[in-house]
């Protein structure tokens, strides 16, 4: 009943929001929900399916370069000029495809060399980008077209523009995904994949198809992960092979692992607390006296957010308690 | 053909050191079943103390320094870290060591800032001469030092009583631990040693034709990964041609570049994942690793 209750509230205040904080937290909330769409995937494969993979950041990349290019008006580039909402799509099942592409390989290996070989997806994707150039503008990059039109409409008084508009899209991206996903693990589909992390043979001998399931589950994952890419596009604005480095993959795990593996709601907060960090530590770094400007030398914004990062991942691991969510005891998968 | 045997000669000596560093990631595989993804971070963090203090010391020192510092970095995460944990599954144990490699590349990232730090090797940037086969003496330097330690290394696995404990405690930790082997010193040794193998590689790697150290070499150092992958991961032999064939493979698409241009600039950067994914589809375990038992 508390968790109904919380629930609504939250769903009030973020509708609200737009009324009342500037451009600042906007745009901040709508990186929140873009990373969020992503870590749940994650989680799903990670968490709930028992898969280690470190290859989110280039599923990400393939839905960002596909949104561009279907949605893009750029002349010198591949650019088709569809409506965003449908470029949007379109780059979620290209993701899912680019899934499916993997999977012979994904799900054969196991746990670790399943972790390793996603490594390699990451690091030919980032070469792949980089030579296609006509699509994604090669290492300079190529602006994202806008997910919502710039026109300013006025709603109560308050003026929306872009930044509003985007803040709602963003979040019923996420609230979709996030009721999906819930669903998805819930059901018999996700039975199956807890079966998969704990035991093989016992999912085998119960009639679950690995290789299959595993193929499933590394397919929705990417395709959550195709979304975020198209939102983390139109968040930063423009988008170069760069943005979709092995980095990003890592990032993406410490948000599912401090979030508690498996959980959805854990990987949204996981998300918030990651992608919220370096920009807020940066934004009010004046008031921090421990903290250095970019150049110096000295621990910067972005240097003290990955030290946590760091630390609360080893903390985590280590202790099994202390997430920002609920952390199932055999989250991480049994030794099998 | 001259072309072909100073890329090949580059190739196996880039190989030996992803050998090196290959190795030592097989080793904790084997002794501790962690995959450690802070490998790369290790290495460079004792590259960087030689890097820093052989202005200071001298450069035998400073290798001795930093060949130090990297074994007892993998001390400290092997007691704090690794052994407090050693009952969790392997995917656990990896992404503890995500943790450390995030936080100690951050330190380092933060200390270089984009500079270039170089490691002053006594023999530069002087190439060697075979014949006609020119190839840099640093390169020249490494293939012999890390066949002697690899041979050394071999050695040992095979004739000491760390080797025999370790091939003992590989096999069966626990019939092992009864016969008396005490499993927590061979896992210790093995750390100690991967962590002194990784920053000789590292000091190699940061020698000619790569200007120095600076973060990016960490990133060629995670090339070892596939390496240790393609050879399979329990496998001393697998680290060592994993390792070769990595980096021949990569010497010779980058040599071959302009006639290989249809796979775009930089190919030979790609090539070592290519390959592991390559083999990874036909030996899911790699080359020389064991297979898992049970079909499903």
């Amino acid at each position: 009943m508390y968790r109904r209750i919380l629930l609504g509230l939250g769903v009030v205040l973020l509708l609200v929001l737009p009324y009342y904080v500037g451009q600042f937290w906007l745009r901040l909330g709508f990186s929140v929900a873009a990373a969020g769409i992503g870590a749940i995937g994650l989680t799903i494969l990670t968490g709930t399916a028992g898969q280690l993979s470190l290859a989110h950041a280039f599923f990400l990349g393939v839905g960002a370069v596909t949104y561009c290019a279907l949605a893009g008006t750029d002349a010198d580039l591949v650019s088709l000029g569809w409506p965003p909402l449908v470029a949007a799509l379109a780059g979620v099942l290209l993701a899912g495809l680019a899934g499916l592409a993997f999977s012979p390989v994904a799900a054969r290996l196991r746990h670790i060399y399943l972790g390793i070989a996603s490594i390699g997806l990451v690091v030919i994707g980032q070469h792949v980008l980089n030579t296609a150039a006509p699509l994604t503008g090669g290492f300079n990059g190529r602006l994202t077209p806008g997910i919502v039109s710039d026109a300013k409409v006025s709603i109560g008084g308050v003026p929306f523009g872009a930044y509003e508009k985007q803040w709602y899209v963003g979040f019923a991206f996420l609230a979709l995904a996030a009721l999906l996903a819930r669903n998805l693990v819930r059901g018999r589909v996700g039975r199956a994949f807890v079966l998969l992390r704990d035991s093989e043979p016992a999912a085998s001998s119960v009639g679950i198809a690995v290789q299959r399931y595993k193929a499933l589950a590394f397919v929705v994952s990417s395709m959550y992960a195709g979304l975020a890419g198209v939102l983390y596009a139109v968040a930063i604005g423009s988008v170069a092979p760069s943005s979709f480095a092995l980095d990003v993959s890592v990032l993406y795990l410490v948000m599912v692992v401090i979030g508690g593996l498996g959980s959805v709601a854990g990987a949204v907060a996981g998300a918030a607390a990651v992608t919220a960090l370096p920009v807020l530590l940066q934004e009010y770094a004046g008031y921090l006296p421990f903290l250095a400007e970019p150049g110096s030398g000295g621990v910067t914004a972005s240097h003290a957010a990955r030290f946590v990062f760091g630390v609360a991942v080893i903390a985590v691991v280590l202790t099994r308690s202390g997430a920002l969510h609920r952390f199932r005891p055999s989250a991480l998968g049994s030794r099998s | 053909m001259i072309t072909f045997l100073s890329l090949l000669l580059t190739g196996l000596s880039t190989g030996a050191i992803y050998a090196l560093v290959a190795l030592g990631i097989v080793l904790l595989f084997k002794a501790a079943e962690v995959v450690n993804f802070a490998h790369g971070s290790l290495l460079l963090l004792g590259a960087y103390v030689t890097a820093r203090t052989w202005e200071a010391v001298g450069f035998p020192t400073a290798v001795a320094l930093g060949v130090l510092v990297g074994a007892l970095a993998a001390v400290i995460v092997e007691r704090l870290l690794a052994n407090p944990m050693r009952d969790a599954a392997p995917v656990a144990l990896a992404i503890m060591t995500i943790g450390v490699d995030i936080v100690i590349a951050t330190e380092l990232n933060r200390r270089m800032g984009p500079d270039i730090v170089v490691v002053g090797h006594p023999w530069g940037g002087t190439a060697a001469r075979l014949g006609d086969v020119a190839v840099p003496a640093n390169r020249l330097i490494a293939l012999l030092v890390a066949g002697a330690l690899i041979v050394a290394f071999l050695v040992a696995f095979k004739l000491t009583d760390w080797g025999v404990a370790m091939r003992a405690a590989a096999e069966d930790r626990e019939t092992a631990a009864l016969l008396g082997v005490r499993l927590s010193r061979v896992t210790t040794l093995s750390w100690i040693l991967a962590g002194a193998l990784a920053v000789v590689a590292g000091i190699f790697l940061a020698g000619s034709p790569t200007p120095g150290l600076s973060p990016a070499v960490g990133v060629i150092a995670l090339r070892a990964l596939p390496a240790a992958i393609l050879g399979g991961l329990d496998s001393t032999t697998g680290a060592l041609v994993g390792g070769l064939v990595v980096g021949v493979a990569e010497s010779l698409a980058a040599g071959y570049q302009d006639q290989l241009s249809f796979l775009g600039r930089g190919f030979g950067d790609v090539v070592p994942y290519v390959v592991m994914i390559a083999v990874l589809l036909v030996r899911p375990a790699g080359l020389f690793g064991t297979r898992e038992v049970g079909r499903v």
